[in-house]
């Protein structure tokens, strides 16, 4: 059997999940290698109500039935592997995975997605679960009748801050500029809200307790003054940041580290494309990570339909 | 009643829990609900089940009234995250984490907790 793989799609969220139904049903052999969990930022999402012809639905249903679509056409998915190294160049991609595994194929299709940014502040690792959350939906009704610090200035975290506001007495909003950048409507749901308080231009430091969340030390940026905030836990929604550590070198990445792409969703790398989250773009919906998974699919089938047609027109000669 | 949308085996009692505890000498029970923070853990153990034949693996519906055996246990206590994840060796808790867990760490503690004691 042939083990060269004619696309290879790295990462399972809702531009991989695409991408592999595309190319599996157009009957390219076709493996998803997924480090994390299949779905990605999809499962991340209680509710979708957007997505065009689904009702609306839970983020972990959609990816599921994305899962099964993929597989049903026959694309292979191996998920929570770590990968250790790439070799995108040439006609034949390779990647090795860390448990010595390694896989081949004619094209690559990176799409790693991205994750929750964490603060990387000290005591963040340790309160993970006994008082820091990164998921209100989740986590929301541990804090009922509780005191907790909100960190953030984008639409997660204001309209997460009065999600809170159901369970906990008090919640704070810190933010590290003087503004927001969530939307109008959202800044002014928060702003209504009498449980919600904010404290501008300010960045928390480290988190203190014993065996649980007990406080934070909140750093005033202007006036570089630190002052230490009781509380019961801290709900963290930062922004996300592409996965492209391990492409860094590899592939061509913008200054925030996102893959760049042309409007086929191709690489610098013949051979090689990308789609998702982690590519250069402004809007990071599902649908758009669905577009892209798409354009990404049908480019790669085009890739391998000219090498076809350029290997054949090559035996001929050869003949 | 079933809860949880998994491949995985659902526990539906405190009986039953205990029950698996006692006749099996490695089990993994994570306890939680069909969120973003538990589907992830859910995931990593069935990919565990084929490798690990050592270790049995099950899930527990956290609003289950019978999962009070997980919530109520007292090394759950403090715990503020979903899911609540334990580890039993033997009949009795080895281990327990809260809130989410990649294949790395999972892993590493069933290495850890669940490795023949010499």
């Amino acid at each position: 059997m042939n083990d060269t793989y004619d696309v290879m799609i790295i990462g399972a969220g809702a531009a991989g999940l695409t991408a592999g139904i595309y190319s599996s049903r157009a009957k390219l052999t076709t493996l998803i290698l997924n480090e994390g969990a299949v779905g990605g930022q999809m499962v991340l999402t209680e509710e979708i109500a957007n997505y065009p012809g689904v009702p609306a639905t839970k983020g972990y249903m959609l990816a599921n039935t994305m899962k099964q679509q993929a597989k049903s056409f026959g694309c292979k998915i191996k998920s929570n592997i770590k990968i250790a190294r790439y070799d995108l160049e040439g006609d034949i991609k390779k990647v090795e995975l860390e448990d010595g595994r390694s896989f081949k194929a004619r094209s690559v299709i990176l799409t790693p997605g991205g994750r929750p940014r964490s603060l990387n502040i000290p005591g963040e690792d340790k309160f993970k679960g006994t008082g820091i959350s990164y998921c209100a939906t989740c986590d929301g009704d541990f804090f009922t009748g509780k005191e907790v610090v909100v960190v953030g200035g984008g639409n997660s975290a204001l309209e997460e801050a009065v999600a809170l506001t159901q369970f906990a007495t008090k919640v704070t909003i810190v933010h590290q500029f003087d503004h927001f950048q969530a939307f109008k409507h959202a800044v002014e749901e928060a702003q209504k809200n009498p449980k919600i308080n904010f404290i501008m231009e300010s960045e928390l430091r480290s988190f203190y307790g014993n065996g649980k969340l007990e406080s934070v030390d909140i750093e005033h940026l202007p006036t570089g003054k630190m002052s230490s905030l009781k509380t019961d836990g801290t709900f963290i929604f930062v922004g996300y940041q592409p996965n492209t550590e391990t492409l860094n070198g590899l592939v061509k990445l913008n200054e925030r580290n996102e893959i760049v792409v042309d409007t086929d969703m191709k690489t610098n790398i013949d051979g090689v494309f990308a789609a998702g989250d982690s590519i250069v773009k402004k809007y990071r919906q599902v649908t758009t990570a669905v577009a892209d998974g798409t354009i990404a699919a049908l480019s790669a089938a085009r890739y391998l339909s000219e090498k076809h047609v350029k290997a054949g027109e090559l035996l001929e000669q050869e003949a | 009643m079933k809860m949880l949308q998994t491949n995985l085996h659902e526990i539906e009692t405190a009986t039953e829990l205990e029950k698996m505890i006692q006749e099996n000498e490695n089990v993994m029970v994570c306890c939680g609900r069909m969120g973003p923070m538990c589907m992830p853990v859910y995931d990593v153990m069935e990919e565990l089940e084929d490798e690990r034949d050592d270790v049995k693996f099950a899930v527990m519906a956290f609003d289950n009234p019978e999962a009070a055996i997980i919530r109520n246990a007292p090394e759950t206590n403090g715990f503020m995250g979903l899911p609540f994840t334990m580890y039993y060796k033997n009949g009795k808790v080895a281990h327990a984490t809260s809130s989410i867990q990649n294949m790395q760490q999972v892993a590493s503690i069933l290495d850890e907790q669940f490795a023949e004691k010499v």
